[in-house]
This record gives structure tokens, C-alpha cells and sequence, in this order.
């Protein structure tokens, strides 16, 4: 009994997304999205520009109403609740720190909102500034600050009533590559000391892969998949998942007549169809393709180029028609010069078979 | 785009157009009513040119000083109506769709087109008694009987509020349009009702915008001489009204230059204070 309650509780603790849909006009720009986040969870939501992605996101916020469905946090449906009652903090790709205010004056504005004392705004005002790694910054102007300082503001302000949910849209976006690889290994660690349900919005698959437990991918309005990055990595849906997380080769497979799978005139052994499909796509990562001298049991190519960026290279090989890309480094590779005739092994162990 | 300052005479050459301009026709003829404000007047609608200081000692009367003072009174009343109205106005029109916008500024800018006389004579019309818009007050039984709602000063105050309000909208426009629209939905995730972000982030945040155009409907009411005479009684005449007075009806050129030069310095005097109060706060507006 005890254990039931337990669970019914642990089951509506969260956010839940329940049949989601937004349209605009004839566009439906999310189309029916369930999707159930527990409590504590690092959610990303990736996927290409003008995929629903923000709009889901303005959703969860209250900015936008949903068209059908309903959003529900911690057992609370809070379709019906105003943005401002909703208790959740987020950042907005342009930041949206107020001008007019310094950094201590818009980290503690929710603070103001809600009437809290002075002395109290002050003492969290200089917590929130500790954990952001700015002491001492309260009085400054917000456009003295740099870009990795101003994003930093904003992630405290959002912070600063102990929300429930915290959402993030594109929010390293303006940061340069270097700050922006640094922020989202911050982002993630602060996430993990509060422990707060939070959902970023990005198109950037590498940032998605350093900080979620979760990662949502999405395409025309749809989840296309869901689940951890390794899972999302290394068990692709389908090939838009495929194609959008990472780089990967997608290779036609078909069945022979003695049911073997056959990929550029290739059987490949161990490799099985699902049963009732006779021809496919094979999606494998670059870094699993393995390149030997040409012989049995390897598809025969060529090597047009090879791309040396030091740390890792990249071999192109042609072979019937299709462009395959592996991948490896300096150490493991024997010396192999454009032109060269060259066999590709791809282990069947690393191949997704996804429906055409 | 160059960046570096100018240095040669030659750098400063795209000047001079707009410099000349400026010398000829507002230099030049300020500084010809500045020394026809010391000269002295004929009889008979002359004057020559001498160094009195009559005109101005004229001027330092009760009857003048009051004028003066509900010039500026109405002037700053007209100011503060119009932004009051003109500002939320403007900040939902920039939130419409883009041809609900269209719609309305080619609206507004009609407004523009009519003078001052036409103006007046309308609003004196809907004021009147026998075709105003308390007839139809009557009409939907909230009145008893039409009547005149002119002259007066609130009829004085509608038509001033009604000519300024399109500069108003105009000159805030391009600044609210371009205002982060991400600015008020952080403060509702903030907590913030709608309303209340508005007054405290948009308001504070548009302070220059704000402050510029009180300056800017201030000085435009400041000028008005045609609607306090045709929609009110002469204790509503502005000094402008009293200057075109002295000016073309009783030929006194070097009073009425004397009532111009004083007025143009409180003005300035009152436009100085305003950015001295408005700008002593932070100056970090623009990031």
C-alpha cells in the first residue's frame, strides 16, 4: 500500500506533457507531443530551426497556449495558469536582462515582485552571485558586463526563487565556441547541486550530448526520438536522428535471396533485417567503420581524400556509388594515400538497421 | 563606415550645407528678434534701433507673469496627457499585426495633414450646443439636454491633446518597435502580471524615449496660438496668443520680440531641468 502511494507519487512528480499540439493558422508547428520529464531531470530539445522546439518550450512557460493538450507539473495541470503564477524560471535567448537595473536589481526583481524584505533580497542576491561565480557584482550596470557574465545573470535571476522547473532557450547561443563548451559543463554541474527539472532548447547536438539525462529530438513538430544521449547515439530511430545527432553513414541494405543482409554488394555477416523487411538503411558511425587491405569479406572501395585534423582523421572511400567516412586516429592507422584500393568493414554489431 | 573622428577642414566639408541652412534661417532671424526685443518702439507701428530694456520691463507683470505661467502649465499638461496615452497606445500598436499597424499610422499621419484652423473649428463644432456630441449623450438618455462645452479649458486642453497626440505616437513609435519583446515575458516568468511588468520594466526601460518626447510635445504645445483662442475665453489665452497679439494687431514688434526671447529662455530654462532630473539617474541605458 505504502509502496503504491510511493509510486503513484513518484509517477506525478515531474512535468508531463500530455498530447500537446500548437497551430499556427493552417501550420501546426507542434503536433501532438506527450512526453513525461521526472523531477530532477537535465532535458534537452534538439533538433533543426522551426521544429517546435521553442514553441513546446514557450508552452511549458505559459508565453504561448497550447492549441490541445495539456501540461501538468507535479500533478498540477497548469495549462489553465498564468505565466506569472507559474513559479518557473527561464532564460531567454537574448537574455532579456533589464537595461535599466544592475545585476543585483534584476537578479533580485522576482524577489521585489513577491515583497520580500530588503535585507533578505540582499543576502540572496549575493548566494546567487557566489554560485555564479561573480561576488561582488551586485552594483555593477548590466552592459558593463561581458557576454559569459550577462549569461551567468540571467541563469541566477531565473534562479532565484527556487523554481520548479527551469527553462533555457538556446541560451549559449551568443557565446563564442570556446566560453560556450566551458558554460554547458557549468550549467550542467550547477543543474546537478540543485537539483532542479530543467529543459534547454538548443540545436546544437554537442552541447545536448555534455549536459542532458534526456534528449528530446525533434523534427517537423514531432518527437522523433527520446531517450539518453549514449541510447539516442548509438541507437538512432531513424535516419533524421540519425543524420542530425553526430555524423554517420547511412548506406542502403537489402535481403538476398539466400536472407543474408547485403550492403554495396557486401553480405554482411550477423547483421539480420527485422523481420518482414526486405531493404533499408544502415546507419553506422564513422569511428566504427574499420578500413584493411582489400579482400574477402570487405567492401571494395577507393579513397578519394583524407582529411588529417591531427587528433583524429578522416578517410573518404568510394565504393559502389556511396561515400563512406571513417574515422580514426593517428596511432591506429596504417599510411594510406588517395587513390588507394581499400577494403571497409562495417561490424555488425555497430550497424542500426533504420526503415527507409 | 568610418569610425575615426574627423580632423581636416575638409572632413568637416558635409557640414556645411545643413550649416549654412541653419545660420540663414534660424541664426539670422533668432538673432534679429533678439536685438529688435532692446530697440524702441515708434508710434504708429515702427521702431529704431536703440538699447531699452522697456520691453522686457513691461513684460514683469502680474497680468504677464500669469499668462506665462498657465502657458507653461498647459503646455506641460498637454505634454504629460499626451505620452500618458501615447505611450501604452503605442506599445500595443507595435504589438499588432503588421497590417493592423499599417493601418493605423497611415491613420494618424491623415491627422497630421489638417492645420491648426481646421483642427479648431472641428472640435468647436463637436462642443457646440446645437451639432456637438452631447447630443448624442442625450440621444442615448445620459443627458438631459445638449449643451455648449465650449469655450472653456477642458475644450482648449481636448483640441491641444488632439493636435499633439500624432507627433506623440510618431516620435515614440520607432523606439517601442524596437524594443526586446523578450523584455516583458522574462518578467512575467518572473512573476510579474502583464501590467506590472509593463510599469516597472517597459516604462523604466523607454525612460530616454519618454523624456524626449515630453520635451518634444512640450515645446510643440508651447507654440499653439489658434485653439486657445477659438476653443477657449481669452483667461485660457497662451503667451503665444498674446505675442501674435502684440505682433500683428497692435504692431509692437520689439514687445512682442521681448515676450518671444523670454518665453524661448523658460522654455529652454524647464527643457534643461527636465534632462538634469531625467538624466541624473544611471546612464547605462544602451548595451
Amino acid at each position: 500500500m505504502a509502496q503504491d502511494l510511493l509510486n503513484r507519487k513518484q509517477n506525478m512528480s515531474g512535468l508531463s506533457i500530455e498530447g500537446v499540439s500548437k497551430t499556427f493558422g493552417t501550420f501546426r508547428a507542434v503536433d501532438d507531443i506527450t512526453l513525461h520529464v521526472p523531477h530532477g531531470t537535465f532535458v534537452c530539445m534538439l533538433g533543426p530551426s522551426g521544429c517546435g522546439k521553442t514553441t513546446l518550450l514557450r508552452m511549458i512557460a505559459g508565453l504561448e497556449e497550447p492549441s490541445a493538450g495539456r501540461i501538468v507539473i507535479d500533478g498540477e495541470d497548469i495549462t489553465p495558469v498564468p505565466t506569472h503564477k507559474r513559479n518557473l524560471g527561464m532564460v531567454f535567448q537574448s537574455l532579456a536582462l533589464f537595461p535599466h537595473l544592475t545585476v543585483g536589481e534584476n537578479i533580485a526583481y522576482p524577489l521585489r515582485i513577491r515583497g520580500v524584505a530588503r535585507a533578505q533580497q540582499r543576502q540572496r542576491v549575493e548566494e546567487l552571485l557566489a554560485l555564479i561565480h561573480l561576488p561582488g557584482f551586485a552594483d555593477r550596470p548590466v552592459s558593463k558586463l561581458s557576454g559569459g557574465q550577462r549569461q551567468r545573470v540571467a541563469i541566477a535571476r531565473a534562479l532565484a526563487l527556487s523554481p520548479r522547473l527551469f527553462l533555457l532557450d538556446e541560451p549559449l547561443s551568443a557565446l563564442d565556441a570556446k566560453l560556450r563548451e566551458a558554460m554547458q559543463v557549468e550549467l550542467r554541474q550547477l543543474q546537478e547541486r540543485l537539483g532542479i527539472t530543467t529543459i534547454v532548447v538548443t540545436h546544437d547536438q554537442r552541447e545536448a550530448m555534455t549536459m542532458a539525462d534526456l534528449v528530446v529530438v525533434m523534427g517537423e513538430g514531432r518527437i522523433r526520438q527520446a531517450a539518453s544521449p549514449i541510447e539516442i547515439y548509438r541507437r538512432p530511430a531513424d535516419a533524421f536522428v540519425a543524420g542530425f545527432i553526430g555524423s554517420t553513414n547511412l548506406l542502403p541494405v537489402e535481403v538476398d535471396r539466400a536472407g543474408r543482409a547485403v550492403v554495396l554488394g557486401q553480405a554482411i555477416p550477423d547483421l539480420a533485417l527485422p523481420a518482414g523487411m526486405s531493404r533499408g538503411l544502415v546507419s553506422i558511425r564513422p569511428e566504427d567503420v574499420r578500413l584493411q587491405p582489400p579482400g574477402d569479406g570487405a567492401i571494395r572501395g577507393r579513397v578519394s581524400f583524407i582529411r588529417d585534423l591531427g587528433g583524429t582523421i578522416e578517410t573518404f572511400v568510394e565504393a559502389g556509388g556511396s561515400t563512406i567516412v571513417a574515422v580514426t586516429t593517428p596511432r591506429e592507422r596504417d599510411d594510406i594515400a588517395a587513390g588507394t584500393e581499400i577494403g571497409v568493414i562495417l561490424p555488425a554489431e555497430a550497424c542500426v538497421v533504420l526503415e527507409e | 563606415m568610418r569610425r575615426e573622428p574627423p580632423r581636416t577642414l575638409a572632413d568637416y566639408a558635409p557640414l556645411a550645407f545643413p550649416a549654412i541652412m541653419l545660420v540663414v534661417f534660424f541664426v539670422i532671424p533668432f538673432s534679429t528678434m533678439i536685438a529688435v526685443s532692446f530697440f524702441r518702439r515708434q508710434q504708429g507701428g515702427f521702431y529704431t534701433p536703440d538699447f531699452v530694456l522697456d520691453n522686457y520691463a513691461r513684460f514683469l507683470s502680474a497680468f504677464f507673469g500669469g499668462v506665462l505661467g498657465f502657458s507653461l502649465m498647459l503646455a506641460v499638461m498637454v505634454a504629460v496627457i499626451c505620452v500618458s496615452i501615447g505611450f501604452p497606445f503605442t506599445y500595443l500598436l507595435t504589438k499588432a499585426s503588421r497590417r493592423a499597424q499599417i493601418v493605423w499610422l497611415v491613420c494618424i499621419l491623415s491627422v497630421l495633414s489638417l492645420s491648426e484652423v481646421i483642427i479648431g473649428f472641428a472640435w468647436s463644432t463637436l462642443f457646440s450646443r446645437t451639432a456637438g456630441i452631447t447630443n448624442l449623450l442625450v440621444a442615448v438618455g445620459l443627458m438631459a439636454e445638449p449643451r455648449a462645452l465650449l469655450p472653456g479649458f477642458g475644450a482648449v486642453l481636448t483640441g491641444m491633446v488632439y493636435q499633439a497626440l500624432p507627433y506623440t505616437i510618431l516620435v515614440l513609435y520607432p523606439s517601442l518597435v524596437r524594443l526586446d519583446p523578450t523584455l516583458l515575458e522574462a518578467a512575467r516568468t518572473l512573476g510579474a502580471s502583464p501590467l506590472r511588468g509593463f510599469f516597472n520594466i517597459i516604462v523604466p526601460a523607454q525612460r530616454n524615449t519618454i523624456v524626449a518626447t515630453l520635451i518634444m510635445v512640450f515645446v510643440f504645445a508651447l507654440g499653439c496660438y489658434l485653439l486657445p483662442q477659438i476653443l477657449g475665453r481669452p483667461q485660457h489665452w497662451t503667451l503665444s496668443v498674446l505675442i501674435t497679439d502684440q505682433a500683428i494687431y497692435q504692431s509692437n514688434m520689439p514687445f512682442a520680440a521681448a515676450m518671444a526671447v523670454f518665453l524661448v529662455l523658460i522654455s529652454l530654462a524647464l527643457v534643461g531641468l527636465t534632462l538634469l532630473i531625467g538624466g541624473t539617474g544611471r546612464q547605462h541605458h544602451d548595451a
